[in-house]
C-alpha cells in the first residue's frame, strides 16, 4: 500500500510545485557558516540559518521544523516583515568592509534594532507594534518592551524601506546583549545548539569577540493581502568577529608586515563540527576570500613562479604561497565580476554531511606569507560626532569622507557632467535632543553650501516633548568628486523630570545611530551560474542586490541633572515662599490704622440692619441682660433691608440654580 | 469742574486753557505742549505771562536733557546689536524663554515654510501672527551683518515706542492727579521740589534698565509683548478705548497673563487715572453732616474757594465701549490666526500649543522663575494640583487688590504685572523690565517705600549671581542645580518684597493724603 501511495504523493507534489512555482511546499531548514579572514588579523564568522514554512491554507497550522513561537507571532500580530537585531560592539566599516552584503545587511548598530511592517489598517499599527514589542521581549529575554513607548519608535517614510504607513522602527542603543538573549534565539533552531553548526557557538569564545550581532529576519505573506502566498521565511544570522590566538606567529618577515595569525575552526570557536543537524536540508561551511586578498595572493603566486619556486601545480588554489587550507574544499565558487575591485572573490564550499563524530570538521587556515589587503568600502565613510560643550546646547555633525576605493568606482561615472552621488540619511533623535532644523548647514569639501543645492529632499517630523522622537530623512546629492561632506544641526538639550532619568543619569543619553545608505550602489555578489548555488539560501541572499547601507556611531549626550535628593526640600521651600507672598500681601491689604478703624466702626454702627439688631437682642436675652440699642440708630434701614432682601434672593437663586444643574 | 474721567481730562484741560489764556502764542502751540505746560502751571496765578515764560525756559532746559538720554540709550542698543555673537544673549535662559525665543520662532517659521504646522514638534509656542510678522525677518540676511539684525532693529523701535508711551501715560497720570489734587484743594507737596517729572523717570528707567537692554539686544519677543501691554495702559489712561482694547487683546493673545489687566483697564476707563482715595471726595461732600469736627473748618473753606467735589461715578459708557472693542479685536485676531493656522489643525491646536503650553509648564528648562525646578522635582501625581495652586495664586490676589486699590488703576496694573511676572511659568527679565519701568511712574507715591535700597542691591546681586550659578551648573558642571535654584528663589523673594512694600507704601501714601488736610490748616 505504502509502495503504491508514494508515487502518487510524489506526483501530487510535483504537480503542486509546477503550479506554485517558487512557493514553499515543505518546511525547510538549512544551516550555513561563512568564514572570512579580515585584513586586521581577525576572522569573521557568519552563521546563517533559514527556516521556511509553507502558507497556512495549504499546509495547516502544525509544523515540524518551523518554530511555533514565531509562527504564532506572525499570526497574531499580522507581521508582514520583521527584523530584529541584538548587537554588541561596533562594526568597523574601514577594516571589515562596507560594500559587501554582510556589512550592509548584518552590520547593525549596537543594542537592539527592531523594525516591522504590519499588514493591518494604519490606525492599528501602533497597537500591533506595542503588542509585538512585548511578545518579542518575552521571547528573547530582552527589554524590547521599552520600544513600546511612543518616544522610542518612529515611522520612517521613504529612505529606510519602501513601505508607507505600516512600518515602525525603533532602537535601544544601550541594551546590553548577552548569552541570555542568545539562548532563546538558538531555541528557534530545530537542533538548537546540540548538533550541526550551532554546536560551534561556544558562549565564552563568542562573547570574547570584537563584535557579535544576532539577527532575525522574518518575511511572511501569511496574512495574504498580496496575491501569492509564499509562507513564512525566517532567517537567523549570527555575525561574530573573532581574534585568533596570535601566540604561534612570532616570526616577522623582512618587510614590516607581520604575518597574519593562522587559525582553525576549533581554535577560534573552541569546538569542532561533528556532523550536521539531521533536520537541515543543507549544511555547509564556506570560506570567503575577498577580491583584494585573492589578487594579492595571485601576485605572490606570480612572483613565486618567476623565481621558480612555484613549480607546484596549483590546481585548486587552496594551497598556494600565501596560505594553506587543512581541508580540501568540495567546491570552489568564483564571483563573476565585481564592480568595485579588480579581482573577483573566491568561495570555498565544504559539505558537513561528510563529517561525523569520529571525523569532525576542523578547517585550518595557515598563513605562509604576510599578505596585506583591504576590504571593499562604501563610497563614503560616514561618521557622526557631537560639537559644542556644556549641557545647554550642542550640534550633531555627520561627516562623510570619500574612501580611496570609491575613487575608482566614481571615476567610471565621472564622464557624465552632472555626476551626482546620492546619499540617503535617516536619523532619529530622542525628544530631549531638541533639534533646530532651520540651522541645518551643509559643507561640501569644507565649503558651506546652500542647503537647497545639496539636499534634494528632506522630510522632517520634529520631536514632540515626551510624545515622539524627531525623525529626519534626507536625500543628498553630492558631486561625485566630493572629498568630504558634512552636515551640522544644532540642538538644545532638554531637561527631564526627575523620574525620567535612568538610574545612572550622569552617564548620559544615547542618540541612536544614523542610517546612511547609498541607493545608487548595490552590494551583491554574483557567483558563477551554478545550479547548486540555488540550494544555498545564504548564497542566493548574497546575490540579491541590496543597497549599500552603513550605520553611524551611537552618540552619548550628557544631560544636566537636577539634584535627585531634593524633591521634598524644593516643594517645601517653594511653597513657603509663596505662602509668605500670599500672607504678607494680604496682611498689607487688610491692615488698617487707627483712624480708619474709627471710621469703619462708625460706619458699621450706621449700617446695622434689622437682622444684627435681632441677633444682638437674642444674645442679650440669652445672656440674661437687658438689651441696649446701638449708639446711633440706623438711618437707612429701609435701604439696607432692601439690600438684604436682594442678597438673600441672590443666594437663594444661586442655590436653586445649583440644585437645578447638578441634580 | 468735574473730576476727570478718562475722557474728560484731556479736553477739559484744553478748553480751560483756551478760555483762560488769551495770549496768541498759546494758540500756535501744539495741544500736547499746551497741556504739558498747563499741568506744570500752578493754578493760583495772576501773572500768567511771566510764569509761562519762566516755565518754558525751564522746559527748554530740561527737555533736551531727557531727549539726549533717550537717544543715547537707543544708540547704545544699536551698538550692542552689532555684537550678537560676542554677547550671546539670545540663548541666555534669563532672556529668552521657550515662549519668547526668537530662535524657536525661526524654527517655527522654517517648519511653516516646509508646509508643516509651525507647532509641530515642541519648538514654537508663540502666536501665528508674530510668526508671520517676524518670521520673514529672521530669514532675511543682509550681507556682512549679524543674522537677526532686522528683528533687533524692530525690537529697538518697539522699546523706544514703549518708552514714549510710558511717558505719555505718565503725563496723563500726572495731569489727572494734579487735577484731583486741585479739586481737593491740596497742593501737591512734592511738585515744587521735583527735578524730573515721574514720566521722564519712568521712560528713562525703562530705556536704561539693563534688563530692558539685555532683552532688546538678546533677540526675544518680549519687547513686543511689553509694547502691547503699555499700549493698552496708555490707551486706557488717555481714553482711547479702541487702542486700549487692541493692546489688551494683543497682549493676552501673545502671553495670556496680561488677561488679568482687564480689571485695571476697566477701572481706568471707568474712574479715570489714578487719584487719591475716593473717600476723600466723599468726605468733602459729607462734610455738612460733620462727623469729623477737626476738619470742618478746612472743608468749609475749601468749599468756598473751590467747586464742591462731586462724588465719582463709575462711567459705564467707556467700559462698554471697551468691551465691545475688545470683542471686535479678539474676533479679528482669532480670524487672522484661524486663517494662518487653518491648514495645521486650526485654532484649537493653536490654543493647545500656546496657552496649553503656558498653563501646563511642559518645558522644564531652567529659567529665572521657580516653577521649572519645582515641576522637575515634584511627584507626578501632585503635578496637576500644584499647577492649579500656582495659577490660582495669581488669580487669588486679583480681587483683594482690586478692592483696595481701585482708585489707582495704573498702580493696580503695575502690581498685577509684577505678580504675574513672578508667578508665571516662563518668566524672563523682560517682564521685570516692564514692571520696573512702570514703577518709575509712581516715584512720588513710593517715595517713602521701605527696603528700597535693599531691593536695589538684591536685584543687582541676583542678576550678577544668577548667570554665575548657571554657568557653574550647566557649562562647567561643577555647580549644582540647587545653587541656580537658590538665586531664582532669591529673585522671587525680591519680587515679593517689592510687590508687598510698594502696595503698602501706596496705601500709606493715601493715608497720609487723608491726614494732610488735618495738619495743614
Amino acid at each position: 500500500m505504502a509502495l503504491l501511495l508514494r508515487p502518487i504523493v510524489s506526483f501530487l507534489f510535483f504537480f503542486a510545485t509546477i503550479a506554485y512555482g517558487s512557493v514553499i511546499e515543505e518546511e525547510e531548514f538549512s544551516e550555513e557558516l561563512l568564514l572570512k579572514p579580515l585584513p586586521d588579523r581577525k576572522v569573521l564568522g557568519y552563521f546563517h540559518f533559514e527556516s521556511k514554512a509553507p502558507p497556512t491554507n495549504t499546509y495547516g497550522r502544525h509544523h515540524r521544523l518551523f518554530p511555533k513561537a514565531i509562527y504564532q507571532l506572525v499570526q497574531k500580530f499580522r507581521v508582514r516583515e520583521l527584523e530584529l537585531s541584538f548587537t554588541q560592539g561596533r562594526w568597523n566599516y574601514e577594516r571589515w568592509g562596507g560594500f559587501d552584503p554582510i556589512s550592509s545587511s548584518n552590520a547593525k548598530p549596537p543594542g537592539v534594532e527592531l523594525w516591522a511592517v504590519f499588514d493591518v489598517p494604519e490606525d492599528q499599527v501602533d497597537d500591533s507594534w506595542k503588542n509585538l514589542t512585548h511578545a518579542l521581549s518575552g521571547l528573547f529575554c530582552a527589554s524590547v518592551n521599552f520600544l513600546e513607548s511612543s518616544t522610542t519608535y518612529s515611522s520612517p517614510d521613504r529612505s529606510f524601506r519602501p513601505f508607507s504607513g505600516s512600518l515602525r522602527y525603533g532602537t535601544l542603543p544601550r541594551e546590553a546583549v548577552c548569552t541570555e538573549n542568545l539562548t532563546p534565539w538558538l531555541k528557534l533552531l530545530p537542533c538548537r545548539d546540540k548538533a550541526g553548526l550551532p554546536a560551534l557557538l561556544d558562549r565564552p569564545s563568542i562573547y570574547r569577540g570584537f563584535y557579535h550581532s544576532q539577527w532575525l529576519h522574518l518575511t511572511s505573506t501569511e496574512s495574504g493581502s498580496v496575491g501569492v502566498e509564499s509562507g513564512i521565511v525566517l532567517e537567523q544570522t549570527l555575525t561574530v568577529v573573532l581574534q585568533p590566538n596570535t601566540q604561534r606567529t612570532s616570526k616577522t618577515y623582512s618587510s614590516d608586515a607581520v604575518i597574519q595569525p593562522s587559525w582553525s575552526v576549533s581554535s577560534i570557536f573552541g569546538r569542532k563540527v561533528s556532523g550536521r543537524c539531521v533536520l537541515a536540508k543543507s549544511s555547509n561551511v564556506y570560506l570567503l576570500l575577498e577580491g583584494g586578498l585573492v589578487s594579492e595572493v595571485k601576485n605572490l603566486q606570480k612572483e613565486n613562479e618567476k623565481s621558480g619556486a612555484g613549480s607546484i601545480a596549483i590546481e585548486g588554489f587552496w594551497s598556494n604561497p600565501g596560505f594553506e587550507l587543512s581541508v580540501i574544499p568540495d567546491r570552489v565558487i568564483k564571483e563573476v565580476s565585481s564592480l568595485h575591485s579588480k579581482s573577483s572573490s573566491v568561495l570555498y564550499e565544504f559539505l558537513i554531511e561528510k563529517y561525523s563524530d569520529s571525523k569532525p570538521f576542523d578547517l585550518g587556515f595557515t598563513w605562509k606569507l604576510p599578505v596585506v589587503w583591504s576590504c571593499p568600502q562604501a563610497p563614503l565613510h560616514a561618521s557622526r560626532f557631537l560639537m559644542g560643550s556644556g549641557n545647554e546646547r550642542g550640534a550633531i555633525a555627520i561627516s562623510l569622507k570619500s574612501t580611496e576605493l570609491s575613487g575608482g568606482i566614481l571615476g567610471a561615472d565621472i564622464i557624465e557632467d552632472s555626476c551626482r552621488l546620492r546619499v540617503d540619511v535617516f536619523q532619529v533623535v530622542p525628544w530631549y535632543v531638541k533639534v533646530y532644523f532651520h540651522t541645518l548647514q551643509v559643507f561640501v569639501d569644507e565649503q558651506p553650501q546652500t542647503v537647497t543645492d545639496v539636499v534634494e529632499k528632506i522630510r522632517v517630523s520634529p520631536s514632540e516633548d515626551k510624545i515622539s522622537p524627531g525623525v529626519m530623512e534626507m536625500v543628498l546629492k553630492l558631486p561625485c568628486d566630493v572629498k568630504t561632506a558634512a552636515l551640522t544641526l544644532e540642538f538644545d538639550k532638554g531637561f527631564l523630570h526627575i523620574d525620567e532619568y535612568p538610574p545612572d543619569a550622569n552617564q548620559g543619553f544615547d542618540i541612536p545611530s544614523a542610517v546612511i545608505s547609498f541607493p545608487d550602489f548595490r552590494a551583491g555578489m554574483h557567483f558563477l551560474e551554478d545550479n547548486s548555488s540555488n540550494n544555498s539560501p545564504m548564497l542566493s541572499k548574497f546575490q540579491e542586490r541590496s543597497p549599500v547601507l552603513s550605520y553611524s556611531e551611537v552618540l552619548l549626550v550628557p544631560l544636566t541633572t537636577p539634584d535627585f535628593s531634593m524633591p521634598y526640600n524644593v516643594i517645601t521651600i517653594t511653597c513657603t515662599v509663596f505662602a509668605l507672598y500670599f500672607g504678607s500681601l494680604l496682611n498689607v491689604l487688610r491692615r488698617r490704622v487707627g483712624e480708619e478703624e474709627r471710621l469703619l466702626k462708625s460706619k458699621a454702627a450706621k449700617k446695622t440692619g434689622r437682622l444684627p439688631e435681632l441677633l444682638s437682642k437674642l444674645s442679650a436675652k440669652l445672656r440674661g441682660r437687658p438689651w441696649e440699642p446701638p449708639q446711633s440708630p440706623s438711618t437707612s434701614s429701609s435701604l439696607i433691608s432692601r439690600k438684604l432682601i436682594f442678597k438673600v434672593t441672590l443666594v437663594a437663586g444661586i442655590a436653586a440654580a445649583w440644585q437645578y444643574y447638578s441634580g | 469742574m468735574t473730576i476727570p474721567t478718562a475722557h474728560g481730562t484731556f479736553t477739559s484741560h484744553v478748553v480751560s486753557l483756551k478760555k483762560r489764556k488769551t495770549t496768541p502764542c498759546l494758540f500756535l502751540l501744539p495741544t500736547l505742549y499746551a497741556v504739558i505746560a498747563h499741568t506744570l502751571l500752578p493754578d493760583t496765578d495772576s501773572d500768567l505771562k511771566k510764569r509761562w515764560k519762566r516755565k518754558r525756559m525751564e522746559k527748554t532746559k530740561r527737555k533736551p536733557w531727557f531727549w539726549i538720554w533717550a537717544t543715547a540709550s537707543i544708540i547704545f542698543r544699536l551698538i550692542l546689536i552689532y555684537f550678537p555673537r560676542n554677547l550671546n544673549l539670545s540663548s541666555r535662559p534669563e532672556v529668552s524663554t521657550p515662549l519668547t525665543s526668537l530662535r524657536r520662532l525661526a524654527e517655527g517659521y522654517w517648519l511653516k515654510q516646509a508646509s508643516m504646522s509651525p507647532y509641530a514638534g515642541s519648538m514654537y509656542h508663540g502666536s501665528p501672527l508674530l510668526l508671520s510678522i517676524l518670521g520673514p525677518l529672521t530669514v532675511k540676511r543682509i550681507e556682512g551683518q549679524p543674522s537677526n539684525l532686522l528683528c533687533s532693529l524692530l525690537f529697538v523701535i518697539a522699546d523706544f515706542i514703549s518708552a514714549m508711551l510710558l511717558r505719555a501715560t505718565g503725563q496723563n497720570l500726572q495731569m489727572a492727579y494734579n487735577k484731583s489734587m486741585k479739586s481737593l484743594g491740596l497742593v501737591r507737596p512734592l511738585e515744587s521740589s521735583e527735578v524730573l517729572s515721574s514720566r521722564d523717570i519712568a521712560a528713562l528707567v525703562y530705556l536704561w534698565n539693563p534688563l530692558t537692554i539685555v532683552t532688546c539686544v538678546g533677540s526675544s519677543t518680549s519687547p513686543i509683548e511689553n509694547l502691547v501691554i503699555i499700549l493698552s495702559l496708555y490707551g486706557a489712561s488717555s481714553g482711547l478705548v479702541p487702542l486700549a482694547a487692541f493692546g489688551w487683546v494683543m497682549a493676552t493673545h501673545f502671553s495670556l497673563y496680561p488677561a488679568i489687566l482687564v480689571i485695571p483697564v476697566i477701572l481706568l476707563l471707568g474712574y479715570g487715572p489714578d487719584a487719591p482715595p475716593r473717600k476723600l471726595f466723599l468726605q468733602g461732600n459729607s462734610d455738612k453732616i460733620g462727623d469729623n469736627p477737626s476738619t470742618d473748618s478746612y472743608y468749609q473753606h475749601k468749599e468756598v474757594t473751590n467747586q464742591p467735589a462731586v462724588p465719582i461715578i463709575f462711567s459705564w459708557k467707556p467700559v462698554l465701549h471697551f468691551l465691545l472693542w475688545a470683542s471686535i479685536w479678539s474676533f479679528y485676531v482669532l480670524v487672522l490666526c484661524g486663517i494662518s493656522v487653518r491648514k495645521y489643525g486650526g485654532l484649537l491646536e493653536m490654543f493647545k500649543r500656546t496657552y496649553g503650553f503656558i498653563l501646563t509648564v511642559k518645558d522644564l528648562s531652567p529659567n529665572i522663575g521657580v516653577l521649572w525646578y519645582f515641576f522637575a522635582e515634584v511627584f507626578d501625581f501632585f503635578r496637576n494640583f500644584f499647577l492649579i495652586v500656582f495659577h490660582v495664586n495669581i488669580l487669588f490676589m486679583i480681587l483683594p487688590l482690586a478692592i483696595r486699590l481701585n482708585h489707582r488703576p495704573c498702580f493696580l496694573a503695575f502690581v498685577y504685572i509684577a505678580i504675574s511676572s513672578m508667578l508665571k511659568s516662563y518668566p524672563s527679565v523682560g517682564d521685570s523690565a516692564l514692571y520696573l519701568g512702570l514703577l518709575g511712574l509712581f516715584v512720588h507715591e513710593l517715595a517713602d517705600m521701605k527696603f528700597s535700597f535693599f531691593l536695589f542691591c538684591g536685584y543687582v546681586g541676583v542678576s550678577l549671581l544668577s548667570p554665575v550659578m548657571h554657568n557653574l551648573w550647566i557649562w562647567r558642571g561643577t555647580g549644582n542645580a540647587n545653587f541656580y535654584f537658590a538665586t531664582a528663589m532669591a529673585y522671587a523673594c525680591l519680587q515679593i518684597i517689592l510687590v508687598v512694600e510698594s502696595v503698602s507704601a501706596v496705601l500709606n501714601h493715601d493715608r497720609m493724603l487723608r491726614k494732610l488736610p488735618i495738619t495743614k490748616p
